[in-house]
């Protein structure tokens, strides 16, 4: 019996250590939001949700990251088609490019866009023309946001595009479809689910950033500013109730929209 | 009716270089040659989906070089189907009629019509992915045809399938061509495909076009080597097959007889590999076998194999070893029997 068992952990052995290493990973990532989670009292909790500050500064953070997703869209999908239907010189360039956003330090960013979106350089200026101002206002937040999360969206969307055989676009082209149509009505519903995943990434990159709009946007303040300020000027206690439910409101969207997108892989 | 005047297409690594073709209204026209010798991109290029490099395509007498793919009106069908794999069977053939803009029941009797045609009916509102391979191109079959084309491109519609499929999908091709005149171009790499559907069958290697006739004409009269490579593979009979009063079926070719397994009836070709030719001195017994007697008229060395023309009159070309040929000491105009299995006969 103990042989047999002795025996069983020898053959296994990588599987068994590669689990007990993978474990480690695993509990770094839950044990200190659980641990967060469980030791707040629902009291507490409770009083917080219904805090104004706290709920609009939530509030702020999910549809802000919402717009700055659905400019991901309009914007970043037919990047994606571009990129996944054509081969030109410097095409690793613009990958390279796309990808630039994850690996820049996002204080670094709220720097470079206050260069570029500030009353007084020229794009700023234009728009304040418009009567739209990015520092220290929405648009900032959703342009910051966007900004550090479009290349999730970019990506996943370009990876769906490539899935879809050529073939099948010609074949709608030869059916009658202008290549509009052929784009609506056979590359996006075959890539919508790589789309979709990509827009979850992206919404939910948005509503974590902190860096790039606590430069550009400290106020209005969203979620994670928040938490940030409350620890600064209150301490630990005051700063780990907003953190929970912001925590909480997220995995609760996430959750939901990845069985979503889930179950649709299944029908 | 659909012209190509001097078609030059840059593939890559080579050319598609000065194709004419001159396609009648109503012909079924066949495309031969092996793999990679750019029968697919000759389609795409007639469809309008790759760039030319220079030529000219007519289509009914309008030039239509330089047109879009959707406003050429030709149907195409990809060798793995390329069938919409978000649409149901229904969807897939209704794609290019609603670009019409025909009223909607107008649309959905059209689809029954053609559904009923490819014998598709029964399916029409599974996915793609449930479907057999048959099932499939015979859906394919049905897209293409949903926007009545003037000319049908089939890529190599076959040559996916299972032996079964293939028998019936071929019977398929045959009954839209009889019964729409549908004006089709089909490549291939199968010889037997082209001989038993083509009316006139054009070998494309390494980007030219090495000649073009009737498969009788490419059988008979092959103008290169490389024709004659393609075509000797094997023998290749025109006849009829009828029941047998016993046993599967009888193929008769003029005054010969062939016992055969299938399941078809009618015109047909049978061809049959020179390989599972077996030779004999005596006359053998037995059912199962189809055994003629005939004469040696030609010998071909080639080595360590030699190839023997026998006429029964009609000609069998049969292989040996270099070993066995010298052990049953066969020479030209001598006697031998041709003995075959029924089951060594390939009926197209």
């Amino acid at each position: 019996m103990v042989q047999n068992m002795l025996r069983w952990i020898v053959a296994k052995r990588l599987t068994i250590t590669f689990l007990l290493l993978g474990l480690v990973i695993l509990l770094f990532i839950s044990v200190p939001l659980l641990k967060m989670v469980f030791s707040s009292s629902p009291g507490i909790l409770w009083d917080t949700m219904r805090e104004g500050e706290v709920t609009s500064a939530i509030w702020l953070t999910l549809y802000s990251a919402l717009i700055s997703t659905a400019f991901g869209l309009l914007l970043g999908v037919p990047l994606a088609y571009f990129l996944a239907r054509h081969r030109f010189r410097g095409k690793r360039f613009v990958e390279a490019l796309i990808d630039v956003p994850i690996v820049v330090p996002h204080s670094a960013v709220g720097i470079a866009l206050i260069f570029v979106f500030g009353q007084d350089f020229l794009v700023g200026k234009t728009f304040h023309l418009m009567g739209i101002d990015f520092v220290s206002a929405v648009p900032g937040i959703i342009i910051a946001m966007m900004f550090v999360s479009i290349p999730f969206l970019v990506n996943s969307a370009k990876n769906g595009f490539e899935k879809v055989d050529v073939r099948l676009e010609n074949v709608a082209r030869t059916l009658g479809a202008s290549p509009w149509q052929t784009f609506f009505r056979v590359s996006l519903p075959l890539a919508w689910r790589s789309i979709f995943t990509g827009s979850v990434m992206m919404w939910a990159r948005g509503i974590s950033e902190f860096g790039a709009v606590l430069i550009l946007a400290y106020h209005p303040m969203i979620a994670p500013i928040l938490v940030y300020e409350r620890f600064e000027e209150y301490g630990l206690d005051y700063a780990r109730p907003v953190a929970v439910i912001l925590i909480l409101v997220c995995l609760v969207f996430f959750i939901g929209l990845r069985s979503l997108a889930y179950r649709g892989e299944r029908a | 009716m659909i012209e190509i005047k001097n078609l030059t297409v840059d593939l890559g690594a080579f050319c598609l270089q000065d194709i004419d073709l001159k396609i009648e209204p109503g012909e079924y026209f066949i495309v031969l040659g092996p793999t990679g010798s750019g029968k697919t991109i000759l389609l795409e290029s007639i469809a309008g989906l790759y760039p030319i490099k220079s030529g000219e395509i007519w289509l009914n007498g309008g030039e239509v070089t330089k047109l879009e793919p959707e406003k050429r009106g030709i149907g195409f069908v990809y060798q793995d189907y390329a069938l919409f794999p978000h649409l149901s069977v229904r969807g897939n053939i209704l794609f290019g009629l609603k670009q019409t803009k025909r009223p909607k029941d107008e649309l959905q009797s059209t689809v029954d019509w053609i559904a009923g045609l490819l014998g598709v009916s029964h399916l029409l509102e599974r996915k793609p992915e449930t479907l057999s391979g048959g099932e499939r191109q015979k859906t394919a079959l049905a897209r293409a045809l949903s926007i009545s084309p003037q000319v049908l491109l089939l890529d190599e519609p076959l040559s996916a399938l299972d032996p079964q499929s293939r028998e019936e999908v071929q019977h398929e091709l045959r009954e839209i061509h009889h019964r729409l005149k549908a004006t089709i171009i089909h490549v291939t790499h199968d010889f037997e495909e082209a001989i038993a559907l083509g009316d006139r069958i054009a070998v494309l290697s390494e980007g030219h076009i090495l000649q073009i006739g009737t498969p009788e004409q490419i059988f008979r009269q092959p103008n290169s080597e490389f024709v004659a490579r393609f075509a000797m593979a094997r023998n290749i009979f025109s006849g009829e097959v009828r029941d047998a009063e016993e046993g599967d079926a009888i193929f008769s070719v003029g005054d010969m007889e062939l016992e055969v397994v299938t399941e078809l009836r009618g015109k047909l070709h049978a061809s049959l590999r020179p390989e599972d030719i077996l030779l004999s001195k005596e006359p053998v017994i037995s059912s199962a076998r189809n055994s003629f007697r005939g004469t040696i008229t030609h010998i071909a060395d080639r080595g360590s194999t030699i190839y023997l023309t026998v006429s029964t009159p009609s000609n069998f070309i049969c292989l040996l070893t270099r070993r066995s040929f010298e052990e049953m000491n066969l020479t030209k105009g001598g006697e031998v029997y041709v003995i075959f299995k029924a089951s060594a006969v390939h009926v197209f």
